[in-house]
C-alpha cells in the first residue's frame, strides 16, 4: 500500500513536471513527435534510476560521514554528469540498439534538472535505499507520462488553425500551463 | 573545514575522470575513419533514395557489407558512384538514371470536381475526404505533397497538376513514397514507353470520369512482342528493363494499339511511328520532351 500510494503521488499528485516545475526544458523541447517523446522518456527514466542509487551511496558514505552535506548539489552534479558520460560509453560498446534509440538523449540528460531534483529529494524526504530507488522510478515514470501527453496534444497543433503569433513556443508555453492547472486537481488527495 | 570540502570533491573529480579515462579506453568502439571520407563524399541531402536512413547509414552499409553496391546514390549519380567506388575499392558498375514521372493527365482528359474542396491543403489530407475532391480517385490531387517532400526543388505545381523538372529530379524517390493515389513511379530515363494513368479502374468507370484515362482493355499486353507489359496492381505496369533490352524492333506497337492513346511513346526520335502532335498536343509536359534529349 505504501509503495502504491508513493506511486500514485510521484506520478499523478507530485509530478516532477507539471506539479514540482522540474525538467521543463526537455519537457518543451523534446515533446514534439511522441516517438522522440518516448524515447527521451525511457532515457530519462534510466539515468534517473542509476543517479538515484550513486548519489544515494555518495551521501551515505562520502557526504554524511565526513559531515559535508552543503556540498550536496556540486557533488550530484558532477556525479550526474560523469555517470551519463559513462552509460552513454557503456551503451555504445555493450547494448548498441539501445544505444540507437537512447543515445541522442543522452548527453540532453547530463544537465536535466529532474534528474538532479529526483536525487536531491529523496534526500530531503529522507527515504532508505529501495524506498529512493522506487521514488525515482515513480518520478521518472510521472516525467515520460507528462512528456507523452504533451507531445499528443503537440501533435494536434499541427493540424490546428492557431494565430500566427502564437506558433510553436508561445502556444506550447500556455498548453504547459494548461496540463499543469489541470493537475493540480490531484492536490491533496495524497501529501 | 575548507580542506576537507577541497579535498572531497578534487577526490570525487579525481576518480570520476579515471573512471572515464579509463572507460574510453576499454569501452572504446571503433569506427571506421572511412565512414567519415565517404559520408562527405555523399551530397548530404539525406533523401533515402538509396535505402537507408541517411547519406552516413548508406556510407556506413557500402564500407562494412562487401556486396553492397557504391552506385546506389541516385542523387549524386555516376560522378558520386565513381568517387564511392574509388574510395571504398569496389567496381562501380553502371547505374542506368532514373527519373520520376507523373502517371496522370487529368488537366487533358477533363477531369470534373466532384466537390470544391476547403480543408487542409495536402494531398494526405485532401485524399481522406471522399477519396479526394476529383472525380477520378486516382489522379493527381495537386497540393504539392510530393513538391515539399523534394529535396531537390526539383517539382512544382501549375494547373493542379505537379510537374517535374528531370535537369532537378535525381530520381531519390521522395516524392513516390509521399503520394498518396501512387501516381508518380521512378522509370529510367531512357524508357521508350509510358501509360500516362495511373487508373485502378475498368472501361466504362474511367470513361465517366477522364476522357483520357487508361481502361485497363489489355490491348498492350497481348500486343507487347516481348511480353514486357502486364497488369500489377491493377493496373498497367511496364518492365522497362525487358523493354529496353528487347529494343526498337517491335516499333512501338503498343502505342499504335492502344484505343486511348494512353500508352505513349517517350522518345518520339527513335521511331517514326510516333504521332507527330505529340510535343505539341502536352507543352505542359516538360519532362517528356526533356526525356527525348
Amino acid at each position: 500500500m505504501e509503495t502504491f500510494l508513493l506511486f500514485i503521488s510521484a506520478i499523478f499528485v507530485n509530478n516532477i513536471v507539471l506539479a514540482q516545475y522540474l525538467g521543463n526544458c526537455p519537457y518543451l523541447g523534446c515533446s514534439k513527435e511522441k516517438g522522440v517523446a518516448f524515447g527521451m522518456g525511457a532515457a530519462v527514466i534510466f539515468v534517473t534510476i542509476m543517479a538515484t542509487l550513486f548519489t544515494y551511496l555518495i551521501q551515505a558514505h562520502v557526504l554524511v560521514p565526513f559531515h559535508l552535506g552543503y556540498l550536496q548539489t556540486i557533488v550530484f552534479i558532477l556525479v550526474i554528469a560523469a555517470l551519463v558520460q559513462f552509460v552513454e560509453m557503456f551503451l555504445k560498446k555493450m547494448v548498441p540498439p539501445l544505444y540507437k534509440s537512447l543515445g541522442i538523449f543522452l548527453p540532453l540528460i547530463t544537465t536535466n534538472c529532474a534528474v538532479l531534483g529526483v536525487a536531491i529529494l529523496v534526500q530531503r524526504k529522507e527515504y532508505d535505499l529501495v524506498t529512493s530507488l522506487l521514488y525515482s522510478v515513480a518520478a521518472a515514470a510521472g516525467f515520460l507520462l507528462a512528456l507523452i501527453l504533451m507531445a499528443g496534444i503537440r501533435e494536434r497543433f499541427e493540424v490546428t488553425r492557431i494565430p500566427r503569433s502564437m506558433r510553436g513556443v508561445p502556444i506550447g508555453l500556455v498548453m504547459a500551463g494548461l496540463m499543469s492547472l489541470a493537475f493540480m486537481a490531484f492536490k491533496g488527495m495524497i501529501a | 573545514m575548507i580542506t576537507a570540502s577541497v579535498v572531497t570533491l578534487f577526490s570525487l573529480g579525481f576518480v570520476s575522470a579515471g573512471v572515464l579515462a579509463i572507460a574510453s579506453k576499454v569501452l572504446y568502439v571503433e569506427e571506421d575513419p572511412r565512414i567519415e571520407v565517404v559520408t562527405e563524399a555523399l551530397p548530404g541531402a539525406n533523401c533515402g533514395g538509396c535505402g537507408f536512413a541517411g547519406c552516413e547509414a548508406y556510407a556506413a552499409a557500402v564500407i562494412n557489407d562487401p556486396d553492397m553496391p557504391p552506385n546506389k546514390c541516385c542523387a549524386g549519380g555516376p560522378d558520386v558512384a565513381a568517387r564511392v567506388a574509388e574510395l571504398t575499392g569496389k567496381a562501380a558498375g553502371d547505374s542506368d538514371p532514373m527519373v520520376a514521372f507523373r502517371r496522370c493527365v487529368k488537366v487533358e482528359g477533363k477531369v470534373a470536381k466532384k466537390f470544391e474542396y476547403f480543408g487542409i491543403m495536402s494531398c494526405a489530407a485532401a485524399k481522406m475526404v471522399q477519396d479526394g475532391p476529383d472525380a477520378c480517385k486516382y489522379s493527381c490531387l495537386g497540393f504539392g505533397d510530393c513538391v515539399r517532400a523534394c529535396p531537390f526543388d526539383a517539382m512544382w505545381i501549375e494547373g493542379d497538376l505537379v510537374h517535374i523538372s528531370p535537369e532537378k529530379c535525381t530520381s531519390c524517390g521522395s516524392c513516390v513514397r509521399t503520394c498518396p493515389n501512387s501516381i508518380l513511379e521512378l522509370i529510367p530515363r531512357r524508357s521508350r514507353v509510358m501509360v500516362f494513368c495511373s487508373s485502378q479502374d475498368k472501361g466504362k468507370a474511367v470513361k465517366d470520369v477522364c476522357e483520357a484515362g487508361c481502361i485497363s482493355c489489355g490491348a498492350c499486353i497481348k500486343k507487347c512482342p516481348a511480353q514486357c507489359i502486364s497488369m500489377v496492381d491493377e493496373r498497367i505496369h511496364i518492365d522497362h528493363k525487358a523493354c529496353l533490352a528487347y529494343g526498337p524492333s517491335c516499333e512501338e506497337v503498343c502505342v499504335e494499339k492502344c484505343p486511348r492513346d494512353i500508352l505513349r511513346c517517350l522518345n518520339p526520335d527513335m521511331i517514326s511511328a510516333a504521332p507527330e502532335t505529340e510535343p505539341a498536343r502536352y507543352p505542359e509536359e516538360s519532362h517528356v520532351a526533356d526525356l527525348q534529349a
